[in-house]
């Protein structure tokens, strides 16, 4: 789904084209998303499968991957682009990242310090 | 067959309790007769609950915040009046299991089947017209939320006649609201009330901020919007942020409690303090949801009621947008006890204390709107009033409480319960009395009767101050929380005045309801034949009162902010047009009360352990739903002589005013 | 907010009609992305609930003992692959192309049944090994967050279901197509948050 075209509202005579491009580029889009997404799934599983990583190395290595296959995602498959970044779809989304952003790291940080205070043995990894 | 429900469900030991639902029942009864009598049950159907129209949402969702406001009244009648009765030494009339489910019960339906109805209510009525809209984005979406928020306010009614409601309090901590600690069925109603409604607040939040987005006036840019409108956007991005936090959280509570998992339980690995953080991490953002709309309504009616502008538009709008996200930074000010240490605990009172500039700006501005301005002295301006002190001062103790070290001495106390009803009584209560006052010519075509509705407001300020100044000292004389009975003599006094407060308060609202029934009985001397009884500054006043259904024959082009005053001021006033084309509409569904009482019967059953009962009615209502997706005859076209006659009538009616 | 809409000025609704169901489209995407972002914290506390508790393992296995991470990298890929072959679906979608969107649609649904399979059987093979929700604070939050995802992977495969109904009956309508879009940002958003899944609970669990 084209998100780009979400913010204007269409001039009266444009009938057929309300939703995406259309057309061939798109399954190009889909293909080199679908490739990268393969690889940046692949190449983490055979780190951690094949314990070539270090131990504290695993999860920013991960994490990496995962951001950046995200990204791919919202670039070939929803098609997020600089333009559909300036609509509000694009603004809700800034929204929703900065709130989980502080919800996720809020809630480490707190429950890191109580269990660390309040229950121990319960911290992460131990 | 019957799960755990069994006629001894049924409370007949409690006369308190069966006396009062012997008084629901009669007066459901009483409901029943005069519909039948009066053969109104086709026009309730087909006008009103079958009415996917926002006006109508609007006043069916208020209806419901007045009915139980009556029920969390009298909960807290019976809390004052044991506690002054059980100060002395003596046990009362409330034994804790009975007390505990009252304070639970009140804080709940206050809290979600009150304020946020009511502001929800007065949200819809007026958002769509204040911007120039015929409807909100999804109106069967809106027919179901409030079915959904209905089905909620259903259960927990039913809580107190079959079964018993939870005694955690109002959030419900764990490991209190477990298994193991309440076994019985209260907790679970609790869980399946808010689920149920909190999905309906949920979609209504989808709904309004897609309306605000999507469907302005042409012209009516962003920095052009009404500020109540703004308020509105602000406060449903936080419905949409937070609630699926408390879906989460609960829902890891019944799993527990259903399944066994281990996520609050005291063994097995659980961590009750992750439920207070994840709760807490909805309950701020609530409360600034349930506060937000309130600041609109006020700015719309100091701005009003003054004649002039409301001063320093743009500082509101950025000081809304502030305390939006700043109100997702400060969650762990509701337990800095629990024990996260300095560091943790310093950082979220120091964001608590700054969240406060933001809403002092809007004081300001407020102020700096009367000054020179000619103000009115009408009951809704006499609800902002009270609420500018008032506020204030509940305001300036969370300032207080905010600071750790206090916090470690007032927490749990009275203090806290006086604070969090100072600014909820002064700030939500007030504004949606000053918003029920303003916008219920609106809606019903006149207005209410004046003297009682000062009288009202007078009663509830004198009331609510000698209600809970005395708990401020109570608290910091010790008095803790949720306490059926206390040995200390020396607080019985305060007690005492406190319930005199609570008496207050109660003519109070028999003052509201009797402005309401000599309103309607005085109707046609109360008229608003223009749509414009208070010389209103924004959109909704430029159309009939009540609203023709389409809202407005022709969508207006808006050419500043307080759209309405630049018309009037360059002398354009409603105007009747050459030709009217036909108007698009969609058409009211039953769809929503079905699918919502199917969610009551769903509800039920997960309580009581009615498996059969659970799977079937979640089967038909996905079915339900599918089936309604199939239902192509959802709109139509009004014709353009309907409309014209319509308007007709307006203008007919404006011009005999002018004579 | 300073983000500016566009909007057509002067323009008074006597072409309402038309101009409406252009903008029925974009409003309803609009909704239906607001919907998700709200979905996208639901995870997030689920999420953030499993960071917390996957130490607590109550003396119970932990995730180096139970998970298998070959049998996810199939999962993963089944899910890979169906968001390509739906965005197959929706390119045909909107050319009109009826019967095309049909075979993707089927060939997603596909994928999506052996993901389900797979997800039950693991949730299974658990719980008789005695792993199961109720076992530890580790395990619940395990099946909760994995489970609520294959929930909403299972509600999608049902709207599918009922989108097939609908292309069928209308064929490739405009509002049909918002409905096949709606689905396909559901679709792909719940792929993404796979991806979270696997890197937080499979790989940095066993690893």
């Amino acid at each position: 789904m084209d998100l780009s075209n979400t913010h204007t509202m269409v001039p009266a005579n444009d009938h057929g084209h309300g939703h995406g491009h259309g057309g061939h580029g798109d399954v190009r889009s889909y293909v080199i998303g679908f490739v990268l997404a393969v690889v940046l799934t692949a190449l983490p599983f055979g780190l951690v499968m094949s314990g070539a990583l270090a131990h504290d190395m695993v999860a920013p290595v991960c994490m990496a991957f995962a951001a950046v296959q995200i990204v791919v995602h919202l670039v070939y498959f929803l098609h997020m682009n600089s333009q559909s970044a300036r609509t509000w779809n694009g603004a809700a989304m800034a929204f929703t990242v900065i709130i989980l952003l502080i919800l996720v790291v809020g809630t480490l940080w707190v429950m890191v310090h109580m269990n660390m205070n309040m229950m121990p043995g319960m911290t992460p990894g131990e | 067959m019957f799960g755990k429900l069994t006629l001894d469900a049924i409370p007949y030991h409690e006369p308190i309790i069966m006396v009062t639902v012997a008084g629901i029942i009669a007066g459901g009864l009483a409901v029943v007769a005069g519909l039948t009598y009066f053969r109104l049950w086709k026009p309730l159907w087909s006008q009103w609950l079958t009415s996917v129209d926002h006006k109508n949402i609007g006043i069916m969702y208020v209806l419901l915040a007045m009915v139980m406001l009556l029920r969390g009244f009298a909960d807290a009648l019976m809390m004052r009046s044991q506690q002054m009765l059980a100060s002395t030494g003596g046990p009362g009339y409330l034994p804790p299991e009975h007390y505990d489910q009252i304070f639970t019960a009140h804080g709940v339906i206050m809290i979600f089947f009150m304020a946020m109805p009511f502001i929800v209510g007065l949200m819809n009525l007026v958002v769509p017209l204040q911007i120039g809209a015929r409807d909100v984005a999804f109106p069967y979406l809106n027919n179901l939320s409030f079915w959904l928020t209905a089905a909620g306010a259903v259960l927990i009614n039913v809580s107190l006649a079959v079964g018993e409601f939870a005694r955690t309090g109002w959030l419900a901590f764990p490991p209190l609201s477990e298994l193991a600690y309440s076994p019985g069925v209260g907790v679970d109603y609790y869980i399946w009330s808010l689920q149920i409604s909190g999905l309906g607040t949920l979609l209504a939040g989808v709904n309004m901020i897609t309306t605000i987005l999507k469907m302005r006036a042409p012209g009516m840019t962003m920095m052009r919007l009404p500020i109540f409108t703004w308020t509105t956007l602000c406060a449903n991005m936080l419905i949409v942020a937070a609630f699926p936090i408390l879906t989460a959280t609960l829902a890891m509570l019944s799993l527990d409690r259903y399944l066994g998992m281990h996520f609050f339980t005291n063994d097995g690995g659980g961590n009750q303090m992750m439920y207070l953080n994840l709760i807490w991490a909805w309950g701020h953002p609530e409360v600034y949801i349930l506060i937000l709309p309130c600041f609109g309504m006020f700015s719309e009616v100091v701005a009003t009621f003054s004649k002039k502008r409301l001063f320093g538009y743009k500082s509101m709008v950025y000081a809304t947008v502030c305390i939006t996200i700043l109100s997702f930074m400060v969650w762990l000010h509701h337990f800095f006890t629990m024990g996260s240490g300095a560091n943790v605990n310093a950082f979220f009172g120091i964001t608590t204390m700054i969240i406060s500039i933001p809403t002092g700006v809007k004081i300001f501005n407020w102020l700096f709107t009367m000054y020179r301005g000619r103000v009115q002295m009408t009951p809704p301006v006499l609800w902002t009033l009270g609420f500018l002190v008032t506020f204030t001062i509940g305001g300036m103790t969370g300032v207080l409480t905010a600071v750790p070290p206090a916090d470690f001495v007032l927490h749990n106390s009275l203090f806290l319960i006086a604070h969090f009803h100072n600014v909820i009584i002064g700030g939500v209560v007030f504004g949606c009395m000053a918003g029920f006052n303003y916008w219920f010519p609106k809606a019903f075509g006149f207005k209410l009767d004046e003297r009682l509705g000062k009288i009202s407001f007078w009663c509830w300020l004198v009331g609510f101050y000698l209600a809970f100044m005395p708990l401020y000292a109570l608290g910091l004389m010790g008095m803790t929380r949720r306490m059926n009975h206390v040995d200390n003599p020396l607080w019985h006094v305060y007690l005492q005045v406190a319930m005199v407060g609570a008496a207050i308060i109660l003519l109070g609202i028999v003052t509201q309801i009797a402005q309401i029934a000599v309103s309607i009985q005085n109707r046609k001397a109360l008229a608003d034949h223009t749509g414009d009884p208070w010389d209103g500054r924004t959109l909704e006043w430029a159309v009939a009162s009540p609203p023709p259904f389409y809202n407005f024959a022709r969508t207006p082009v808006v050419h500043g902010r307080d759209a309405f005053w630049e018309e009037k001021q360059a002398g354009r006033g409603p105007a009747p047009l050459p030709n009217y084309a036909e108007i698009h509409m969609p058409r009211n569904t039953g769809t929503g009360v079905i699918l919502s009482a199917i969610a009551a019967v769903l509800g039920f059953a997960l309580i009581w352990h009615i498996w059969w009962l659970a799977i079937a009615s979640l089967a038909a209502a996905v079915v339900a739903a599918i089936g309604h997706s199939f239902n192509e005859n959802r709109d139509y076209y009004v014709p353009s002589d309907v409309v014209a006659r319509t308007e007709g009538a307006y203008f007919e009616q404006l011009k005999a005013q002018e004579i | 907010m300073s983000i500016q809409t566009p909007l057509s000025g002067a323009q008074l609704d006597l072409v309402a009609d038309h101009e409406h169901h252009h903008d029925a489209a974009s409003t309803t995407i609009l909704g239906f992305w607001i919907y998700l972002m709200s979905d996208c914290i639901l995870f997030a506390a689920l999420f953030t609930g499993f960071a917390v508790l996957r130490g607590s393992t109550a003396g119970g296995p932990g995730a180096k003992d139970l998970f298998d991470l070959s049998y996810v990298a199939i999962e993963t890929a089944l899910l890979l692959v169906s968001s390509f072959t739906y965005g197959m679906a929706m390119i045909n979608a909107e050319k009109g192309r009826r019967n095309a969107v049909l075979v993707w649609l089927g060939f997603t649904f596909l994928c999506g049944l052996g993901f389900m399979g797979m997800e039950l059987h693991e949730f299974g093979e658990l719980i008789e090994r005695g792993a199961g929700p109720d076992r530890s604070a580790f395990l619940s939050s395990f099946f909760t967050l994995v489970g609520t995802h294959g929930l909403h992977v299972t509600a999608g495969m049902i709207w599918m279901v009922t989108l097939v109904g609908h292309v069928l009956r209308r064929g490739l309508t405009e509002a049909n197509v918002t409905r096949l879009a709606c689905l396909s940002l559901f679709w792909h958003f719940l792929d993404i948050v796979w991806i979270g899944v696997f890197t937080t609970v499979y790989l940095l669990g066993v690893a």
